[in-house]
């Protein structure tokens, strides 16, 4: 049932629209929200209580209480008395056995009464101990507030913006448009954020809603959830214009359906021309509430009475109702028939967000709220959040009646007695007995109890609401959906140009990092065994590719490296293993001299960006005449490796390919396939080998074109695991897999690496000194097992019952038939044909240590 | 953490932008007993104040700069490019602090 228009009226009566409550269908207007249609449809009870399952209708209207959480699309707690209405929407009540008229679970208010008071849970249910399990199933059950499907997907999109602005501006009242419009006026950019929906009313400002800003964090953030998109503002200047908060007064029966703050009545009759009531009754304590009277009077209703609480105090006010709903009040010492109390104590300024940017927050006698004091430089508060209000009575802390429960804390069924009992058992501060009783700590996060528990506490100790003090202030200042803090699901992927031919070629990709890699082709082993015999091609793209240069590159690189580089000649490569100070190994790869001051530096594929920024790092602090460039990206690799692999590079460049042209560990560039590419000729996997790299726009051409040369001479791709198998027979290590936080390249087995004797210092030098001095402690050694068994990874190797060391990897190795692995042990261990004993699956295997290569220990296929 | 930094090269930004790496620490130079070498590889002053402090601007400009800031408020109090160069300083106190924490 709707009134006549209203001149304001938010609805559109030509356009309805239809959703579903508790599966049945509900009309609703364009502009109505959820809650508001569902009033109109003759709903009453939104909700029951959050412990007691008392029914509880609208109180406030705006958003700000519990009264009305209800679950929509399966999202519970929406407060729907301020969600709009869509077409198709499912709602259905919450915290409810049975239905919102007759919830099963309203038992305990009937007879749990006296049973479940303050604490109950921490003192009742803890013994007898062994019926605990019991207990939390039942708690589980009834704890809480809404049902989250356990099953559920992410189904809203959200995203993220920063903002930065002139001025902002929290609340699109009266007061804040002006400080709005004032601001504008003298050349800032002004953006003002309100709760509710609406037309920009002016051109001179850019109105965000409906959105809410949730907290003002360090550095004057200032996050607003706007439905889908989290902004984060930074303003130079900011006005907060929040308002104020209605205040319920403290009366027994004061839950009761039909008990509202007038702001509601305002609502349902300006916004959604509904009529809140027949017979209604006023009590209020300042001008704002009194003037519902008037409302009340033009949406038909009859004002039985209207009481001033600033004329005079009444002794008594009672609420009584049937069935939760309101039946009648008595005020002093008459009682008046009515379906619509409106009562309300003096609005509190939310001064919530002023006091996270930094206000102090003081309380006033005369009016008996606190108010925001010495506020931040950059802070403005403007209209009835800085205590612009006419004037008002101080209500009593609570009134007296005969009967029915008196609620501090709706959301959290906490009653005045509750907090009686608290403050008895001990707990005199406001800190404590919020945290003891939960009061203010339910979602309505205390806007409608947090005074009135101030109150409260300072009447039963005897003392003022300025000495009890506020409790703290805290973001989120409006409730908030944990997606939208969370944002876009990011899962950043990075392809290598010739992604799409593994793609093809029915590749199982893999992570490594960022990267997406190729497993293998489908059968690792055959791969493996296919570079021993004939020729393979990979895709290395992935790998870090940096150009050091500048006439200072050489030094630069020996200070970063414990190799020398100096000494190297112009179209060689070497290999370097980066250390910190405290000597652990950080990346591996590649240099390779292109000229006197150029070098072309290879990493690991994860270990790109840390590399880059290790560099510059130290070139911050050095300051030599050196420049890095990146050129992971730009360049794509691939390594061509096998016996047959110069027979095919043959066919495809016009450069001597000869061993004595190219031998290992030589950097040439030439045209392959008419590409212009670098040739690294070195031996990851263990066979003759030649890495190309090259532009990546030529990736996929490149890599068509060695298959295709190559076909005759059967060339096939393999994958990552494969390259893994072939790298393990050679004892290469994979920084990462094989290393960790405590490993020196003198105990994982590569001395030769370490100048020592170098004449400059550099970055571990000292580490390596003490670890040469101290002697090893632990080694990385080859192993392989006597059986065919694969161990764990990470898996223990003991010795007479204590672990001695580790696998780092293992695996069978199809070419010798065999299971190998490497593994850090104590030193001792480390010499050739020494027995470990390894568990595996709990049983304690045989394997015997290996020092050198498994596959062609003296390196003559690489050289070949 | 939502403060912002100034970026030598880009100005004021989101923290969210930058690396932190941790205060100055003051490499030793020529042969460190152990003592010196453990002191300058694991332990950091770790000042409730002001803070001298290398940061990177890793979403940004991939720029390394210093900045001053009190650990207790967050407050940027300055920050500058390093200074490299010249100028040899003390062991205690470097002018020019120079190294990244391992």
């Amino acid at each position: 049932m709707r009134l006549p228009p209203q001149p304001n009226e938010r609805i559109d009566r030509s356009a309805e629209l239809t959703f579903s409550f508790e599966g049945k269908a509900v009309s609703a207007f364009a502009g109505d929200t959820i809650g508001s249609a569902l009033y109109a449809g003759g709903r009453r009870i939104f909700s029951r209580s959050f412990k007691y399952h008392r029914p509880r209708g609208l109180l406030c209207c705006s958003g700000g209480c519990a009264n009305c959480l209800m679950e929509v699309d399966g999202v519970p707690n929406v407060r729907v008395c301020v969600e709009p209405a869509r077409a198709g929407a499912q709602v259905r009540a919450q915290n409810v056995r049975g239905s919102l008229e007759r919830d099963l679970l309203s038992v305990v208010d009937k007879i749990g009464g006296p049973f479940t008071p303050v604490g109950f849970y921490y003192r009742t249910m803890i013994r007898p101990r062994r019926l605990w399990p019991y207990y939390e199933r039942f708690l589980r059950s009834v704890a809480g507030l809404g049902r989250l499907d356990k099953h559920a997907r992410r189904t809203n999109r959200y995203d993220v913006e920063h903002r930065h602005v002139d001025v902002l501006v929290v609340g699109g009242g009266y007061a804040g448009v002006e400080a709005a419009r004032r601001h504008a006026r003298a050349g800032r950019r002004v953006v003002v954020v309100d709760e509710r929906g609406g037309d920009n009313p002016g051109s001179d400002f850019e109105l965000v809603a409906p959105a809410r800003a949730i907290g003002i964090y360090e550095g004057g953030l200032v996050p607003v959830d706007a439905g889908g998109i989290l902004y984060r503002f930074r303003a130079d200047h900011i006005v907060l214009a929040t308002g104020t908060i209605e205040q319920p007064l403290l009366f027994p029966g004061n839950d009761l359906v039909g008990v509202v703050l007038p702001e509601a009545v305002r609502r349902l009759v300006e916004d959604w021309a509904l009529k809140p009531g027949e017979r209604a009754v006023v009590i209020a304590a300042d001008d704002r509430g009194l003037d519902t009277t008037d409302v009340l009077e033009r949406a038909g209703a009859v004002v039985v009475a209207a009481i001033d609480l600033r004329d005079a105090q009444p002794t008594r006010i009672e609420a009584k109702g049937r069935r939760g709903r309101l039946r009648s009040v008595v005020v002093g010492d008459r009682e008046f028939a009515c379906d619509l109390l409106v009562a309300s104590g003096t609005p509190q300024p939310a001064y919530s967000l002023l006091a996270q940017a930094g206000a102090r927050v003081e309380y006033d006698r005369r009016r008996g709220i606190f108010l925001p004091t010495e506020l931040p430089a950059n802070v403005e508060a403007v209209g009835s959040v800085a205590g612009e209000l006419g004037s008002a009575a101080i209500p009593a802390a609570s009134f007296d009646g005969h009967k029915g429960r008196c609620f501090v804390c709706l959301c959290e069924d906490v009653t005045e007695k509750d907090v009686k009992r608290a403050i008895a058992e001990g707990f005199d501060s406001i800190e404590l007995a919020k945290r003891y009783t939960t009061v203010t700590m339910g979602p309505c996060q205390g806007r409608l109890c947090h005074l009135a528990s101030i109150r409260l506490f300072a009447r039963e100790q005897e003392t003022g609401p300025d000495s009890i003090g506020t409790t703290t202030a805290r973001p989120p200042w409006a409730p908030v959906s944990l997606g939208l803090l969370a944002g876009r699901g990011h899962e950043p992927a990075k392809r290598t140009s010739i992604h799409h031919r593994h793609e093809e070629a029915g590749a199982t990709m893999m992570w490594t990092g960022a990267w997406r890699r190729p497993h293998s082709y489908g059968d690792p082993a055959a791969e493996a065994r296919h570079v021993h015999e004939a020729v393979g091609l990979i895709d290395v793209s992935t790998l870090g590719k940096l150009l050091v240069q500048g006439p200072e590159a050489a030094p630069f690189l020996e200070m970063l490296y414990p190799n020398r580089f100096g000494d190297m000649k112009t179209g060689r490569i070497r290999y370097g293993v980066l250390e910190t100070d405290a000597g652990r190994i950080m990346d591996d790869g590649t240099i390779g001299r292109l000229s006197d001051d150029q070098y072309y530096v290879t990493t690991t594929s994860t270990g790109a960006d840390t590399v880059i920024e290790w560099f510059e790092w130290w070139n911050a602090v050095w300051g030599m005449d050196v420049e890095i460039v990146n050129l992971t990206g730009a360049l794509a690799a691939v390594n061509i490796a096998g016996p047959r692999a110069r027979e095919l590079l043959a066919r495809v460049t016009d450069i001597d390919v000869s061993n004595e042209s190219i031998a290992y560990l030589d950097a040439k560039e030439a045209l392959v396939a008419g590409v212009p590419s670098l040739l690294l000729r070195i031996g990851f996997v263990g066979e003759l080998g030649y890495e190309l790299h090259f532009p990546s726009p030529y990736g996929e051409y490149l890599w068509d074109t060695l298959l295709e040369r190559g076909a005759d001479l059967d060339i096939r791709p393999f994958g990552l695991e494969p390259q893994r198998i072939l790298r393990l027979e050679k004892m290469h290590i994979l920084v990462g897999q094989d290393t960790d936080s405590e490993s020196n390249v003198l105990e994982a087995g590569m001395p030769w690496i370490a100048k020592l004797d170098k004449e400059n210092d550099f970055v571990g030098k000292w580490a390596l000194e003490h670890v040469r001095e101290r002697g090893f402690r632990e080694q990385l050694v080859g192993f392989e097992m006597d059986n065919g068994v694969v161990p764990a990874e990470g898996g223990q190797i003991v010795a007479d019952g204590s672990a001695v060391g580790r696998v780092t990897s293992a695996r069978l190795s199809p070419q010798l038939g065999r299971v190998i692995g490497m593994a850090w042990v104590r030193s001792d261990l480390a010499s050739e044909d020494g027995e470990l004993r390894l568990k595996v699956n709990g049983n304690l295997e045989t394997a015997r240590v290996r020092l050198k290569p498994f596959f062609d220990p003296d390196g003559e296929r690489l050289r070949s | 953490m939502s403060f912002l930094l100034p970026c030598p090269n880009c100005g004021p930004r989101d923290v969210n932008e930058f690396a932190y790496a941790g205060e100055v620490t003051s490499r030793p130079r020529g042969a460190p007993s152990q003592r010196e070498l453990a002191s300058y590889v694991y332990f950091r002053r770790n000042v409730a104040g002001v803070q001298r402090e290398w940061w990177y601007h890793r979403f940004g400009c991939e720029l390394w700069f210093l900045a001053d800031r009190d650990t207790l408020t967050n407050e940027v109090i300055r920050t500058e490019l390093p200074q490299p160069g010249d100028a040899t300083p003390a062991v205690e106190q470097p002018a020019v602090p120079d190294t990244p924490a391992v």
